[in-house]
């Protein structure tokens, strides 16, 4: 049977709204916990760092004590990670009989939790606990929905919102980090070790560059990697394998607009190495990412979505 | 004769009892039942309610009471023990509603036609007129095979003499046939032996019998058309049932806003592109289905959509303009109007009305409002009804003053004490509580009611409204062979 646009809109968001929970919730607690190091004791608009590096703007009245919360709870914040899960649960209620009963209720779970959380007055002594729920939660819907749901087109739209939100967001976070530190390129690099771990890359790093820290080395791992499934390269493949699941739209011009993009970002990200990068800068190289990420999600949203009428009429 | 436990508390009224005919002297049809629920311990009983209760929450089988809070979504209650029909009775309640259904039928296909009932002088033109579920725009449109109602929920109750009655027709977009689809199902895990001593009718089929009913109406005949489900979306109270039935006969569960309307056809928006769409369930009121022709400000239709349907282009099932003939006013001449297409007696009587519209039975409804249920026509859901004997003095004059500020807004009817039914109540025991039914009924080219439909239960003690927004419960409707 057709998708309906609706729903596959629909499924697309609920994916992407998830997928941005899980990441403020591992951003998040990297920065919690090494405030309680205070390594870094110096610089006091650390906060206001890694709040742009999510891709937000703090409000003028955000203090340091009230970001945490600011960015777990407040509903004022659209991308608080409440605000994320409750998008992506409405999302997922719109279309509630076309994911599996597990998947909603496993959803509808995570969001009672996280509302719960969000009422206690004092969250400072369960935000470890709190963090990792959310983690783990978006994991294991990740989970659900690979054994529950059938591989089909709903499944590539969610496969398409996971990794098209990654994309986006690792970007960001990396831009953000390099554009505050530029230490020269054979210098330890101790940051980069929250760098990774924002990106749940740690250890998947350590396994391949061992526990040297170069920030050259960290750039070509969360970029161009292709076996790290939270590299930006990793993600556009995705992204690639999910477009071409998806049943040709019945007007060709645009239907071939998404894979060309695409396959023009990943040709990017497959060829390139990364002294070239830095060779025409960092900034410059995300900047292009960012750019062209922004037109797959439009060109998806063109040809599947909100076509105009005219041209899908058939004559 | 004394109850034996768990009836001990069981009393018998005035109304009709569906399992005692005397106290400890089960009707024939509940013999098994009544036999099982002795031998069955109350904790037993207890953990089976509990079990099927569970079972509706897992499922989602919930309703909305209205807008988009958390916590709003409830499970509709649910009894334990099932309404027992027999086949003699049923025989008589199918004839009964087949003959009704097609005279009103063919009642609408008149007005909105040639209107010849109108000008015998049969039913009197300004109660059509001024029913505001009346549509001038469905004038002279051929609607595919004259078929006006696809689906028709009417509510029976039973009456002390023990007969089947009609109470109200449901023409527009009747609601709860998910409530009867799954608390079989339920059911049948809940009281399994008793299914097989029973020899009880199936009524699984209902959803290939309502796709098999839309698609032979598809525009000219059309071959393999496309069927969807329109619904309000995710906040309408019924959207449980919409998903439900689109899923049984596994159709799409459109929303107006997936639908376009482009050169008078319909099309639904897919990612593979538009796709044209021939028949059109839709739960949506006529207001608000297309907001070019009728209520402006919806935001549900499509717009477009009637003149689409005008041209005959798309089907729509109920037909615009279906609720005139189950306005509560014009109830009071459906017996003529079966006479009068059909050359017989109605097969199913129904209860005494008074028209207020008409003086003479105004000052009866004025000196006698204590004793009778006053409704107004155009409300449903147990909403804007009167139970004269259950009803406070002010209450009474309030309804006094509004009966005479618009008479044609009311009718009245004598309160019927309706029959009574056994149920589980409070985990302690068994007791009887005022029941009705609906039967749900396809009218197509042929008319199919599935054996058995929603008998809905006033679950307070004594209380004579069945309506799930009044606290009403459902239980299990069993038809035998």
């Amino acid at each position: 049977m057709d998708m309906l646009s609706r729903v596959a809109d629909s499924l697309y968001w609920m994916s992407r709204y998830l997928e941005r929970a899980e990441h403020i919730a591992r951003v998040l607690e990297v920065y919690l916990s090494e405030q309680l190091e205070e390594y870094t004791g110096d610089d006091n608009n650390r906060w206001r760092t890694v709040v742009e590096s999510i891709g937000l703007q703090a409000p003028d009245d955000l203090v340091e004590e009230d970001v945490g919360h600011w960015m777990a709870f407040d509903l004022s914040n659209q991308s608080s990670i409440v605000a994320c899960i409750m998008s992506a649960r409405d999302n997922a209620r719109q279309v509630r009989e076309q994911i599996s009963s597990e998947m909603w209720e496993h959803l509808n779970r995570l969001f009672h939790r996280v509302r719960a959380a969000s009422t206690t007055e004092d969250w400072s002594a369960d935000q470890h606990e709190f963090l990792t729920e959310v983690k783990e939660g978006a994991h294991l819907f990740q989970g659900i929905t690979d054994s529950t749901m059938n591989h089909g087109e709903g499944w590539h739209f969610i496969q398409l919102g996971r990794f098209m939100e990654r994309a986006v967001s690792v970007s960001e976070l990396i831009k953000v980090h390099f554009r505050e530190h530029i230490p020269a390129d054979d210098e330890e690099h101790h940051e980069g070790g929250d760098l990774l771990k924002s990106c749940t890359a740690f250890e998947a790093y350590c396994k391949v560059y061992t526990a040297d820290f170069k920030p050259l080395r960290i750039s070509e791992f969360l970029l161009l990697n292709r076996e790290f499934p939270h590299s930006i390269c990793f993600a556009i493949d995705q992204v690639e394998v999910s477009l071409k699941a998806l049943p040709q739209s019945a007007d060709r011009r645009v239907g071939d607009r998404a894979l060309r993009l695409v396959g023009k970002l990943k040709a990017m990200l497959s060829f390139s190495q990364i002294d070239e990068i830095m060779a025409i800068g960092l900034p410059v190289f995300l900047a292009e990412i960012d750019r062209q990420c922004n037109q797959i999600h439009i060109a998806l949203h063109q040809i599947y979505i909100e076509y105009p009428v005219e041209t899908a009429i058939q004559f | 004769m004394a109850f034996p436990a768990p009836f001990q508390n069981y009393a018998l009224g005035d109304a009709y009892d569906e399992m005692f005919a005397a106290p400890a002297a089960p009707r024939e049809q509940f013999q098994a039942l009544y036999d099982r629920l002795q031998e069955l311990p109350l904790a037993e009983l207890r953990r089976r309610k509990h079990t099927a209760d569970q079972a509706f929450l897992n499922q989602g089988i919930t309703f909305t009471l209205s807008g988009r809070d958390e916590g709003m979504e409830r499970i509709i209650p649910h009894d334990l023990l099932p309404r027992i029909i027999t086949g003699a009775e049923w025989a008589v309640i199918e004839t009964g509603l087949t003959q009704r259904i097609q005279a009103l039928n063919e009642f609408l296909r008149d007005i909105y036609t040639d209107g010849h009932i109108l000008n015998d002088k049969v039913v009197p033109r300004d109660i059509i007129f001024s029913c505001k579920h009346f549509r001038r725009e469905m004038r002279g449109v051929q609607v595919p095979k004259d078929i006006y109602v696809t689906v028709v929920g009417t509510d029976l109750i039973r009456t002390p003499a023990g007969e089947f009655v009609v109470l109200e027709d449901n023409l527009r977009v009747p609601s709860g046939v998910s409530y009867m689809l799954t608390s079989r199902q339920v059911m049948k895990r809940a009281f399994p032996e008793l299914f097989q001593t029973c020899d009880v009718r199936p009524i699984d089929h209902y959803g290939q019998a309502l796709l098999a009913t839309l698609r032979e109406q598809a525009p000219d005949n059309r071959s393999d058309p496309t069927v969807v489900l329109l619904s309000p979306g995710v906040y309408n109270s019924a959207y449980f049932e919409h998903s439900y039935l689109a899923r049984q006969m596994g159709v799409q569960l459109v929303e107006g806003r997936d639908l376009v309307v482009h050169d008078n056809i319909v099309h639904m928006r897919t990612t593979g592109g538009l796709r044209r769409v021939d028949v059109i369930y839709r739960r949506i009121d006529d207001d608000f289905i297309d907001p070019l022709s009728f209520r402006p400000d919806s935001i549900l239709g499509v717009p477009g959509l009637f003149n689409a349907y005008r041209t005959g282009n798309v089907t729509l099932a109920n037909a615009i303009g279906s609720g005139v003939a189950d306005d509560k006013a014009l109830y009071a001449y459906v017996p003529q109007i079966i006479r009068y297409y059909t050359g017989r007696d109605p097969i199913l009587n129904q209860v005494e009305t008074f028209l207020c519209s008409k003086p003479k039975q105004l000052q009866h409804v004025m000196e006698n409002i204590g004793s009778l249920v006053v409704k107004a026509v155009g409300e449903s859901g147990g909403y804007g009804m009167l139970i004269g004997p259950h009803s406070s003095k002010a209450e009474r004059e309030d309804f006094l003053a509004r009966i005479q500020a618009e008479p044609r807004n009311y009718i009245a009817q004598p309160t019927i004490s309706i029959s009574t039914a056994p149920c589980f109540i409070g985990g302690s025991g068994v007791e009887p509580r005022h029941v009705d039914l609906r039967p749900y009924i396809l009218h197509g080219e042929k008319t199919t009611i599935v054996p058995g439909g929603l008998t809905r239960v006033a679950l307070r003690k004594g209380s004579l409204v069945v309506n799930s927004s009044q606290g009403g419960g459902s239980k299990d409707t069993w038809v035998l062979n």
